[in-house]
C-alpha cells in the first residue's frame, strides 16, 4: 500500500496547498485564545452565581437534570421532512419539502409544513382520507387517539416498537434535496469544465475551474483506475470519477453548517449503501474466470482447504462493498457527530465562556474534517479500483 | 437504531439520482474532459518526440557534415601524397635514365677512344716500323758506303756471333 500511501501525501499537499493556504496552528493567537478560554471556565465554574448561564432555546437549564446533547446530534444527522433553517423568536424557520407517499389508494403528496415542524407524533396531517404523523422524522398512519406522551402512535410495551403501519415513503427529504442540488452542483462544474475542452482550439491549458479539477481528473485516472485496475483500466474512469466527485463534494457539503449545506448526506447509510452496491454490481458483473476461480475454487492450496476458502471469498463477495458502505458513513457521521458534540459543550457547561473553545475546536476538527472528505472519497475510489482490479486480473501475476 | 437501517426512499432517490448523475457526466463531462486531456498529452508527447528527433537530425547533420569535412581532408591528403610520390618516382626514374644514358655514352665513348687509340697505335708502330726501317736503311747505306767499313760490318757481326 506504499504506493498509495505515497500518491494520497501527493493529493494531500495538491489539496492543502489550494485550500489551506494558511497555517492556522502555527499562530500564536490560536493558543492565546484557547488558554483564555479555559482559564475563564474555571473561574466559572468557581464562582458560580456571579456569572449567569446564558439561556438558550433547547437548553433545559431550569430543570435539574442536565442537558443531553444526545437527541439532538441523532436529529441533526438524521433525515428529516423540511430542511430547519434556525430558530427565530422561538419557531423554527425551515424550507418545506415535498412529502410523496404510496398508500394502499394509491399517491398523496403534501408539503413536509403540514406537520408545523412536529416530529413527535403530535400533530396529525388529515388529506385525502388518510392521516398521517411525523413520529421522530417517519410517517405513520395515526392511530385514532394520542397515547400517553401525546403522540398518535401506539408503542409496543415490550420492544418499544411502533405498532402503526406505515405507507412507502418516497419523499423529497432534506437528504434527498441536498442530493438534488450536490447533483446540480457536480453537473453545473464539470459540465462547464467539458465545455472548455470542447470550446478551445487547439491545445490549450486548462483555464477557470478545469484547471483546478483537471489534476484530481487526471490524479483519478493515473493514480487510482491505471495504477490499481491495470490494462483495462479506461473503461472504469467515469465510474471512478463519478464516484470521487459525488462523494468528495457531498462530504463537503456536508460541512457548510448553513443551508444549503449541513445535510449529513454521505453519512447516511442508504446512500453508502446505493454507492456499495454499485461497487458489488460493476466487480462482480466484470469479474473474469480467474476471479471466479479464485473464488470458489482456489488454486494452489490443498484440495481439503478449497471448500474452507470458496466460503471465506464467496461472504468477501459482500463483505467487500459492505466495508466499503460502513467505512464512508461511519466516518462522515463521526466528523458531523464530532462538531456537534464540541458545539453542545456550550449546553453542557452552561456558560457562553467556553464557546472559545467549543468554536477553535470545531475549527480544527472542521479543518480536519476537510481533509477526511477527500480522503474518504480518495479511499472509497481507491478500493473500488482495487476490487474492480482483483476482478479483471489475468492468471499469473 | 434508526441510524443504520437505510431508509427506502433515500434508497430510491439516490439509485436514480446517482445513475443519473453517472450517465449524464460519462457521456458529456468524462467523455470530452479526459478525450481532450489524452489529445493534449499526446499532442505534448509529439511535441517533445518532434523536438528530440530534431535536435538528432541536427546531431547526425552535423556529424556528417563534420565526415565529409575530414574525409575531404583526408582525399587532399592523399592527393598530395600521391602527387609528391609521382613527382619523387618521375624523378628517381629521370635520374636512373639519364645515368644509364650517360653510362651508356661513356663507354661508347671509350670504346671509341680505345679503338681509335689501338687504330693510332697501330699507326704511330707502322710509321716508327716504317722510320726505323727507312733509318736502318739510310744508315746502312752510309755505312757500307766503301768496302773497308763493309769488312768491318762484317768482322763485328761476326764477332756478336760468335757472342752470342
Amino acid at each position: 500500500m506504499g504506493q498509495e500511501t505515497v500518491g494520497f501525501s501527493r493529493f494531500g499537499e495538491y489539496l492543502c496547498s489550494a485550500i489551506l493556504k494558511r497555517q492556522i496552528l502555527k499562530n500564536p493567537i490560536f493558543f492565546f485564545l484557547l488558554f483564555l478560554s479555559v482559564s475563564l471556565i474555571i473561574q466559572a465554574k468557581g464562582d458560580g452565581p456571579e456569572i449567569k448561564s446564558v439561556e438558550l432555546e433547547g437548553v433545559s437549564s431550569k430543570n435539574e437534570s442536565p442537558y443531553d446533547p444526545t437527541e439532538d446530534i441523532m436529529h441533526h444527522i438524521s433525515d428529516s421532512y423540511g430542511w430547519h433553517l434556525f430558530d427565530w423568536k422561538g419557531h423554527s424557520i425551515s424550507v418545506p419539502l415535498p412529502v410523496i407517499l404510496f398508500t394502499e389508494k394509491g399517491l398523496v403528496t403534501f408539503m413536509s409544513s403540514s406537520f408545523h415542524h412536529d416530529h413527535e407524533g403530535k400533530h396529525v396531517v388529515e388529506t385525502q382520507g388518510y392521516r398521517f404523523v411525523n413520529y421522530h422524522e417517519k410517517i405513520y398512519y395515526a392511530s385514532s387517539s394520542p397515547n400517553n406522551h401525546g403522540a398518535f402512535v401506539s408503542v409496543s410495551k415490550e420492544s418499544h416498537a411502533i405498532e402503526n403501519n406505515q405507507p412507502i415513503d418516497i419523499s423529497i427529504t432534506k437528504n434527498v434535496a441536498s442530493l438534488l442540488l450536490s447533483v446540480i452542483l457536480i453537473l453545473w462544474l464539470f459540465l462547464s469544465m467539458a465545455r472548455f475542452y470542447k470550446n478551445q482550439d487547439g491545445h490549450s491549458s486548462p483555464k477557470g475551474v478545469a484547471s483546478f479539477m483537471e489534476p484530481i481528473v487526471v490524479f483519478v485516472r493515473d493514480e487510482i483506475a491505471k495504477n490499481n485496475i491495470g490494462r483495462h483500466y479506461n473503461r472504469f474512469v467515469p465510474l471512478l470519477l463519478t464516484f470521487f466527485f459525488f462523494i468528495w463534494i457531498n462530504n463537503v457539503l456536508g460541512l457548510i453548517p448553513i443551508f444549503p449545506g449541513g445535510a449529513n448526506l454521505t453519512g447516511n447509510i442508504a446512500v453508502t449503501m446505493v454507492l456499495a452496491l454499485v461497487v458489488m454490481v460493476v466487480t462482480n458483473l466484470n469479474g473474469n474466470k480467474n476471479y471466479w476461480s479464485h473464488i470458489f475454487w482456489m488454486p494452489g492450496v490443498p484440495v481439503a482447504v478449497k471448500p474452507l476458502l470458496a466460503v471465506v471469498e464467496f461472504i468477501g463477495i459482500f463483505t467487500k462493498p459492505f466495508s466499503l458502505m460502513i467505512r464512508l458513513f461511519a466516518n462522515i457521521t463521526a466528523g458531523h457527530i464530532i462538531v456537534l458534540s464540541l458545539i453542545s459543550l456550550i449546553f453542557i457547561f452552561e456558560t457562553v465562556l467556553v464557546s472559545p473553545v467549543s468554536v477553535l475546536l470545531t475549527l480544527f476538527i472542521s479543518v480536519l474534517e476537510i481533509l477526511v472528505t477527500a480522503l474518504q472519497a480518495y479511499i472509497f475510489t481507491l478500493l473500488t479500483a482495487l476490487y474492480i482490479g482483483a476482478a479483471l486480473q489475468e492468471e499469473h501475476h | 437504531m434508526d441510524i443504520v437501517t437505510p431508509g427506502f426512499g433515500l434508497l430510491f432517490w439516490t439509485t436514480i439520482t446517482f445513475m443519473f448523475l453517472l450517465f449524464v457526466l460519462s457521456k458529456f463531462a468524462w467523455k470530452p474532459i479526459l478525450n481532450a486531456v489524452k489529445e493534449r498529452e499526446e499532442a505534448i508527447d509529439g511535441a517533445l518526440e518532434a523536438a528530440e528527433k530534431a535536435k538528432n537530425d541536427l546531431m547526425s547533420l552535423k556529424s556528417s557534415n563534420e565526415d565529409l569535412l575530414k574525409e575531404a581532408r583526408a582525399e587532399r591528403e592523399q592527393i598530395l601524397r600521391e602527387a609528391r610520390e609521382i613527382k619523387e618516382n618521375t624523378i628517381s626514374e629521370a635520374k636512373e635514365l639519364a645515368k644509364e644514358e650517360a653510362s651508356k655514352v661513356l663507354d661508347s665513348a671509350r670504346e671509341q677512344i680505345n679503338n681509335e687509340k689501338l687504330a693510332a697505335m697501330t699507326e704511330v708502330k707502322n710509321q716508327a716500323a716504317k722510320l726505323a726501317i727507312d733509318m736502318a736503311e739510310k744508315v746502312l747505306r752510309s755505312e757500307l758506303k766503301d768496302p773497308a767499313s763493309q769488312e768491318k760490318m762484317v768482322n763485328r757481326a761476326m764477332d756478336e756471333v760468335k757472342l752470342n
